[in-house]
């Protein structure tokens, strides 16, 4: 065996910390080394070519190469020795810098630290054995689960490249929540005219499968092969039969609904259609008000509905899609106004969330475009917007800044001074954050051409007055409390992840933040990838994001799914488990801690019961192999012998 | 409101890389165990804060000041006085800092360099501590005329005393606490502590 070590200083990542020649020389005297030197930058065209040409020259049959992470150029030099007539797996890579020199400070320890860890990868590429990845079909089909701005985008853009699209939304509508913004900045173009022919190009494309008011709930395979089970919620109408004509809302006496698409502005009916656009342009039932369901009669729904859609015995029905990659595009929550006492908990009903002053302004929200305060109906003349409510506050667990609050405030104080033009308004707040095209400009216009009041500081307490809310805060800049006697107040409430993200990630295997937000594989190289294969992100699910940026996620996102739909074929990752049917006594304790059900009960032709590996289904996380009580099952390319043979290298000296 | 203002707009230029004490940073945060670097400036116990009326710098700006090492203002600055330990700064403020704690600390550092800038508010303290110190509670006839005597403010509330009394808010003799000679000892025990560590 001709092993050869490829010491790399990555500039002074490793050099500065860590005396690489010294590294080298120690190598050079393990047996089985017959080559070890030190390169600038191993990664670098003439640092592989090195490699290549040491592998010609010195006849080597092993490769180790000691720099950084093997999640940056792990491949990058299996490519490279393989292009020299090696099986990729005879490469080791030794991690000489996340885990020693950016850490350590001592060059002394470093370089002890680096000789160990370098040793261990000399023992364990000697214990290689050459692996061979199989093909499997891939699936041609994306799941887009999310049916706001931007999984349509992910959704459109996929299925104009011709690819069959599953999208899945959780509410009655697709829309989410730019559907129900009025108008969007820095543009102060009317939300649902731009939305809205997207909404239809989803509904009308022959390419795109829509699932409404639909949740998944169970996710199982692997890139190129997933089964998705999707729930059909219960909407007590036949969407076959309904035409949306609406004559059900309009005759139900169950008027004090919660309107979840208004949050809660104003009462819905117990029956009803979310919005005049919505798609699909539906009715269902809310059992939680219904007087069918709540006292056991009434029906008038059932009477009324022209084409008797009406049935109040569905049931939640589940469909399974087979789809070969999967698109997040879940969005986000908004954080409660209860948990804010001193602006009032909740309590006052002239407080409201951005949100909620957003469908008041809006045409077809419930005051018809006409802003009147929710306690009295009355034209309110002075509002105070309030920025940062929640948002960078460490002690309401949100430390982060929200991103698109500062920009809906300056536009939602432009267009109050547009519908109420005696009006006067003034935003509280901390810094004014406007970096996007055309948006500090849009800030300063609500300043300079509508006289918006901005004032540096934050609210402390606001508090009822006769009819009045008196808002009380700092001006940091006058050095002094202030106070305005407002009509209504507007809390730019913090943006948080959407409920129940936490739960979706564990069905889809991708890590989220403490937040909740989901991680990205790379936070500036692979943006909308995840760590699982085949599953990418799009939109706010990932963290607070405006629609140019949500919108350019999806698109992102569904070029993704393109390049890995571009082969017809993928190949399978070989480092996997596999069962020695002679050791395996067919206790199948492997089978019950499989996270990924990947193992199965086989009967050999004598007889015997052993465990069987899924190849496509295992992940290689290795639970298996610490469970099995007789070494039965082994990790590919992550041996008993190969791990051992790293232990002994360090504990013999 | 305007006094405050053009006290501060009228301030010296401050040339930072000359009148910056690093090392009364590094105290106050050691001291008061709070890190001031937390602070954004945000204004909230500047606006929560029931005594701003009557500070020459508000608490916000205390905080500015305590970033940019400004000992002397500070020190020499009513408003650390003033401050009544309300903690509204304290329960508002989104870094979790403890403001009124921070503020306590520059009173106790203020006291040993000998830079109180309201001596009637650290004579109430002190006959306040002594009257505990005595009866192990507050007496607070003995504590009022204490503080009128050293303060030269002879009939300061004088004219709450009869009320007071004659409801039975106040007594006019002292009573001592069980255990008094325990809180005694605390006393006792700060003070040899104190010359201990300086």
């Amino acid at each position: 065996m001709r092993v050869g070590v490829f010491i790399c200083h990555c500039g002074n990542n490793i050099a500065g910390t860590v005396d690489v020649a010294r590294v080298a020389a120690e190598m050079r005297k393990l047996p089985g080394v017959v080559y070890a030197t030190n390169y600038m930058y191993t990664c670098s065209e003439p640092g592989q070519e090195e490699i290549k040409q040491a592998i010609k020259k010195e006849n080597l049959d092993r490769i180790v190469v000691a720099a950084c992470s093997p999640r940056m150029h792990e491949n990058t030099f299996r490519k490279t020795i393989e292009k020299a007539g090696l099986n990729r797996y005879f490469l080791e890579m030794a991690n000489i810098r996340e885990h020693i020199s950016w850490i350590g400070e001592d060059k002394e320890l470093n370089t002890a630290k680096a000789i160990d860890a370098v040793k261990m990868a000399v023992a364990k590429v000697m214990k290689n054995k050459p692996l061979y990845s199989s093909s499997f079909k891939v699936n041609k089909r994306v799941m887009v689960i999310g049916g706001g701005v931007a999984g349509m985008q992910a959704a459109l853009d996929c299925a104009d490249g011709g690819l069959d699209v599953v999208l899945v939304e959780k509410s009655p509508s697709i829309g989410g929540m730019m559907a129900r913004l009025d108008k969007t900045f820095p543009t102060i173009d009317c939300s649902i005219c731009i939305l809205g022919p997207k909404m239809v190009d989803v509904a009308q494309h022959e390419k795109i499968k829509l699932h409404a008011y639909s949740e998944i709930d169970e996710i199982k395979g692997y890139v190129g092969n997933y089964q998705v089970k999707v729930r059909k919620k219960a909407t007590y109408v036949d969407w076959t039969k309904c035409t949306g004509c609406g004559a059900c809302m309009e005759k139900c006496p169950t008027r004090n609904a919660y309107d979840n698409f208004n949050f809660g502005v104003a009462p819905t009916r117990a029956i009803n259609i979310p919005f005049p656009q919505a798609i699909p342009k539906k009715a269902k039932i809310d059992p939680a008000f219904c007087r069918q369901f709540t006292k056991g009669k009434c029906g008038v729904c059932a009477k009324i509905c022209p084409t008797g859609a009406i049935n109040y015995e569905m049931q939640d029905e589940i469909v399974t899609e087979d789809v070969g990659a999967i698109i997040v595009a879940t969005g986000y929550g908004l954080f409660d106004l209860d948990k804010f006492p001193e602006y009032g908990a909740g309590r006052y009903p002239d407080v409201i969330t951005g949100i909620q002053y957003e469908r008041i302004l809006n045409a077809s929200g419930p005051t018809s475009g006409h802003i009147l305060r929710p306690s009295d109906q009355t034209e309110p003349k002075t509002i105070v917007f309030v920025s940062c409510a929640g948002s960078r506050d460490k002690s309401l667990g949100v430390p982060y800044c929200s991103n698109f609050c500062c920009m809906y405030i300056a536009k939602q104080a432009i267009l109050t001074k547009d519908h109420v033009p005696d009006s006067q308004s003034y935003v509280f707040y901390m810094d004014i954050r406007s970096p996007g095209k055309g948006y500090d400009e849009f800030t300063r216009r609500a300043q300079e051409d509508y006289g918006v009041k901005y004032i540096r500081g934050r609210v402390s307490r606001i508090y009822p007055k006769g009819k009045k809310m008196v808002v009380r805060g700092a001006d940091t800049l006058l050095g002094t409390q202030v106070e305005v006697e407002a009509d209504l107040v507007v809390l730019a409430t913090a943006v948080v992840s959407a409920p129940g993200a936490a739960g979706m990630a564990e069905k889809l295997h991708i890590s989220y933040d403490t937040f909740g937000f989901y991680v990205e594989s790379h936070p500036k190289l692979r943006p909308v990838e995840t760590n699982t294969s085949g599953v990418f992100l799009a939109g706010a699910c990932q963290g607070p994001k405006d629609i140019p940026a949500s919108v350019g996620q999806g698109s992102a996102a569904a070029s993704k799914v393109q390049a890995l739909f571009s082969k017809d074929m993928l190949e399978s990752d070989p480092a996997i488990a596999q069962v020695n049917t002679n050791a395996c006594v067919g206790c199948l304790k492997c089978v019950r801690t499989c996270p990924f059900q990947a193992i199965k009960e086989e009967e050999l032709r004598n007889g015997k019961k052993v465990a069987k590996v899924i190849e496509t289904v295992c992940a290689g996380c290795g639970v298996c192999t610490s469970t099995c009580p007789c070494g039965a099952i082994q990790l590919q390319h992550f041996t008993d012998n190969q791990l051992l043979a790293e232990v002994n290298a360090i504990c013999q000296g | 409101m305007y006094k405050v203002y053009f006290q501060t707009y009228e301030m010296d230029t401050i040339n930072l890389s000359e009148k910056t004490n690093w090392e009364f940073i590094e105290q106050v945060q050691k001291e008061s165990g709070e890190n001031l670097s937390l602070c954004y400036q945000c204004g909230n116990c500047t606006a929560g804060c029931p005594y701003t009326n009557y500070f020459d710098y508000p608490v916000s700006m205390v905080m500015r000041l305590l970033q940019t090492g400004q000992k002397d203002t500070i020190l020499n600055s009513k408003a650390i006085w003033l401050c009544a330990t309300c903690e509204t700064c304290t329960t508002r403020c989104p870094c979790e800092i403890d403001v009124a704690h921070v503020m306590d600390t520059l009173r106790i550092i203020a006291r040993r360099e000998n830079k109180v800038s309201e001596k009637d508010i650290k004579m109430f303290y002190d006959a306040f501590l002594d009257s505990v110190k005595r009866f192990g509670r507050i007496y607070e006839v003995g504590t009022l005329l204490t503080y009128n005597i050293r303060s030269g403010h002879f009939m300061a509330d004088a004219d709450l005393g009869p009320k007071v009394l004659t409801k039975g808010k106040i007594r006019f003799f002292p009573t001592k606490i069980k255990g008094s000679d325990k809180v005694a000892q605390i006393f006792e025990r700060f003070r040899t502590k104190a010359k201990k560590h300086g």
